[in-house]
């Protein structure tokens, strides 16, 4: 492999201006954002020390009348990207799934007749299961007994940030690493990938792991939650840290032993925050696309509905059929985000 | 929450790194080589002028080393008209095309390598057919065969641009020598021959059909050869226009007949492993095992001479080389499977129509030819343009009257099938699925 550099020179320019234009803007923005409040509050604080100096009284319920207007202010651009951006997608998909291929023709029910025609529809959705379950089941747990491992133990920062690295990663290029990771070789060459290396190790004959159903789907869920256990991690650590210490040392006076501890005090203690948790990474998982298209595509069974969307839609032409998957998928996510929010809601009535 | 100690000092960052992009962008002058327009190096693209200043947006899957070449392909053009044609290569081609239309944002011309799919334009009214001038030229260079695959209900849409056969099997001329064996020209010889090479101790085949999005096409390509060698060309023309149901039993005996080479544990996959490798190995490393000596024999197109690595010769005297596919019944003729992309057109604006016609001239494919690794159906290609000696080959085979010529079938059907079941159940085949099950299910899959 020989790179010159004076023939790339004009992709690398482009990637000098990409770069350059980045952080201007990106730094810009940064700028805006830590500046003009700072001012803001600096003005603020003026005008309070001219008032009080002056002798004024300062009413606390004068800006009531305008809180409403100010509300409408913010909220005004989040309403219309929300409506943009989802609303109007989500109806217009849900119109498309009763039209055929092109869009050209009304078809009723037909496309989620053909879903659930197919032969491998049932791995589709056997496949589906498999992920919501494990992967915010896995992650969480692994989240969380890492997070109480480390918890005030030395070097925990170093800890935290070396298994939060992976959530850095784009799931495609997470993808590819553990593509390599499970690659195959053939018993007489040498190995390239870690597992079939430590399989051949332990005396195994190598394996062409992503092919083997099921097991291949398990070892794509593997990537899965090494890139979200970090997730979990990071905000279950910052919930046990928010459990106050007063209750901890009363519980160590009542003398209870640390698995007492874990689930009377910790597990309660953070359980607003693992519900977050869990359902967050529930309604990614549903939403799962990368991993699979970049690993298998697909193939092997290992096929998901967010993929399965996405290749008929896009790739078949075939419009109808793909919105019925997206809305299917979506009818999915609706009581995960429902237990949500009525959680929320319950939350802040206590 | 300070991100920057003192904002003053960021301010000036920003401000030094705003007026660096302003300053570069200006730097980039226009021209519309207006003054280049009657020099004599520019007397054959004077029907093309007239549209200096204009800019025409191409699309295409091709990227890459591949992009510098047919950049550089219409340079001499572009600098005569004055046209300003902006590329744009993408490996997600077909998927963002459809997207890029849907939304309004359609290039003024895509090279599109599936029929299938550019019928699919077609149909929906988002094509421009071509303009007379284009027809002609296109009449003029290219076989009626290929003007029919961008012919849709009757209207002209475009000329064929590069196109490849894919009836090759790529071998080590070395290797060949060094064993006693002979380019077989039967199917008989060829099974021969890997019998004997699998009872020397080499798997015979190597094949590789994963390719990312669209891993299993390599294996769509065998059947498609097979089909052709086992049935007449009628009858591959109603498998790909759906005249006869995918899973007809002719159909069914071609794929086996397939598999009794790429099922077959004694002959694939040499330096890979056993069968189920070929569905995880890239079409793209699919044949180097040949270089080690590792198999014999690799079946894929010509322009598979782009992926061995640059030090190896492609001769016939060379590392590696390539011999026609050998027919089964050479008494019905050679028939050659091939592909190709189409120049069509979203928008019809004089100069869109200018670049459309003289890409599909005699002038554009010499030029494209001069510059290596590539082939063309154009009847005004002169051989003596082609460097490479599979090119020369193909090119001799493509202008060949004689040459029963059928384009890639599974780039003629729907996108729902070619692109997606035909692809995910040969992958499935290939793991072990049954045949006729397989094909059941591409059947099945036929959009109504």
């Amino acid at each position: 492999m020989n790179f010159d550099f004076a023939d790339e020179a004009p992709k690398l320019a482009m990637l000098l201006y990409g770069v350059v234009a980045f952080v201007a803007v990106v730094g810009g923005l940064l700028l805006l954002l830590d500046a003009v409040p700072a001012r803001l509050a600096r003005r603020r604080e003026a005008r309070l020390a001219a008032a009080v100096a002056a002798g004024k009284v300062i009413e606390p319920g004068r800006r009531r009348p305008r809180d409403g207007l100010f509300a409408l202010f913010f909220l005004l651009p989040t309403v219309l990207m929300l409506g943009i951006g989802l609303v109007v997608p989500a109806i217009r998909t849900l119109v498309l799934s009763f039209k055929n291929g092109d869009s050209t023709e009304w078809v009723g029910l037909r496309n989620y007749g053909w879903m659930f025609d197919r032969p491998e529809i049932v791995d589709i959705l056997v496949n589906t299961a498999l992920w919501v379950l494990l992967v915010p089941l896995l992650a969480t747990c692994i989240g969380l007994i890492y997070a109480v491992l480390i918890d005030r133990a030395r070097l925990e920062a170093l800890a935290k940030s070396l298994i939060f690295l992976p959530m850095a990663i784009s799931f495609v290029g997470a993808g590819i690493i553990w593509k390599f990771v499970y690659a195959f070789r053939p018993a007489e060459a040498d190995q390239i990938g870690l597992l079939n290396q430590v399989w051949v190790w332990l005396g195994g004959e190598p394996q062409q792991w992503l092919t083997n159903s099921p097991l291949n789907t398990l070892l794509l869920i593997v990537v899965m939650i090494w890139i979200q256990a970090g997730f979990a991690m990071v905000v279950l650590s910052a919930a046990i840290k928010a459990i106050p210490t007063d209750m901890i040392e009363a519980a160590r006076i009542d003398g209870v032993n640390a698995w007492q501890l874990f689930w009377r005090i910790t597990v309660p203690g953070i359980r607003p925050a693992l519900i977050v948790v869990v359902v967050t990474i529930s309604i990614a998982t549903l939403k799962l696309f990368d991993i699979v298209r970049t690993m298998t595509n697909g193939n092997f069974n290992t096929n998901v509905i967010a993929t399965e969307m996405y290749n008929q839609a896009f790739r078949y032409g075939q419009t109808g059929q793909g919105s019925a998957l997206a809305v299917v998928l979506f009818v999915l996510v609706i009581p995960i985000v429902i237990y949500q929010v009525r959680n929320l809601r319950r939350q802040r009535e206590v | 929450m300070a991100v920057f100690a003192r904002p003053r000092q960021a301010l000036v960052i920003a401000g030094a790194l705003g007026l660096a992009i302003s300053a570069t962008a200006c730097g980039t002058g226009d021209n519309d080589g207006s003054g280049k327009a009657d020099s004599p190096e520019c007397a054959a693209y004077q029907k093309y002028q007239g549209h200096g200043g204009a800019e025409v947006s191409i699309y295409a899957s091709i990227r890459d080393a591949e992009a510098d070449l047919l950049e550089q392909s219409w340079e001499q053009f572009a600098e005569c008209t004055g046209i300003e044609i902006d590329y744009e290569g993408s490996g997600e081609f077909e998927a963002q095309l459809q997207v890029r239309v849907d939304g309004g944002n359609a290039p003024d011309i895509a090279f599109v390598p599936q029929p299938g799919l550019l019928s699919r334009f077609a149909q929906a009214g988002k094509l421009k057919p071509a303009s007379a001038e284009t027809k002609a030229m296109a009449e003029e260079n290219y076989a009626a065969d290929w003007l029919k695959y961008s012919t849709v209900a009757g209207q002209f849409y475009g000329a064929p641009l590069g196109s490849n056969v894919k009836s090759f099997v790529w071998y080590s001329p070395k290797m060949f020598q060094e064993q006693g064996w002979t380019v077989p020209t039967t199917w008989d010889d060829l099974i021969k021959l890997s019998d004997s090479a699998a009872a020397g101790g080499i798997k015979p085949w190597c094949v590789g059909i994963e390719s990312g999005d669209a891993t299993g096409w390599p294996a769509t390509d065998w059947i498609e050869d097979v089909l052709l060698r086992t049935q007449t060309p009628e009858v591959y023309d109603q498998w790909t226009t759906h005249g006869m149901p995918f899973n007809d039993q002719r159909v069914v005996d071609a794929v086996d007949r397939a598999g009794t080479i790429l099922r077959n544990e004694k002959y694939v996959n040499g330096g890979y492993g056993g069968v189920k490798s070929i569905a995880t190995t890239s079409f793209q490393e699919g044949g180097l095992p040949i270089l080690q000596g590792e198999c014999a024999l690799h079946r894929q197109a010509s322009f598979y001479a782009n992926q061995w690595p640059a030090d190896s010769r492609v001769a016939e005297d060379g590392d590696v080389f390539a011999f026609y596919f050998p027919a089964i019944d050479p008494s019905k003729g050679k028939p050659v499977l091939g592909g190709g992309e189409f120049t069509v057109a979203f928008d019809d604006r004089p100069e869109v129509q200018a670049v459309q016609t003289y890409l599909a001239s005699g002038e554009y494919a010499n030029s494209r030819a001069k510059l290596g690794n590539w082939v063309s159906a154009n009847r005004k290609l002169d051989v003596a343009n082609v460097a490479n000696p599979i090119d020369k080959l193909s090119v001799e085979i493509l202008q060949d009257e004689s040459t029963v010529f059928r384009f890639d079938g599974s780039d003629l059907m729907p996108a729902a099938v070619g692109a997606g079941t035909f692809w995910k159940e040969m992958v499935s085949w290939i793991s072990g699925k049954d045949t006729k099950a397989a094909l059941d299910a591409i059947e099945s899959s036929w959009p109504r």
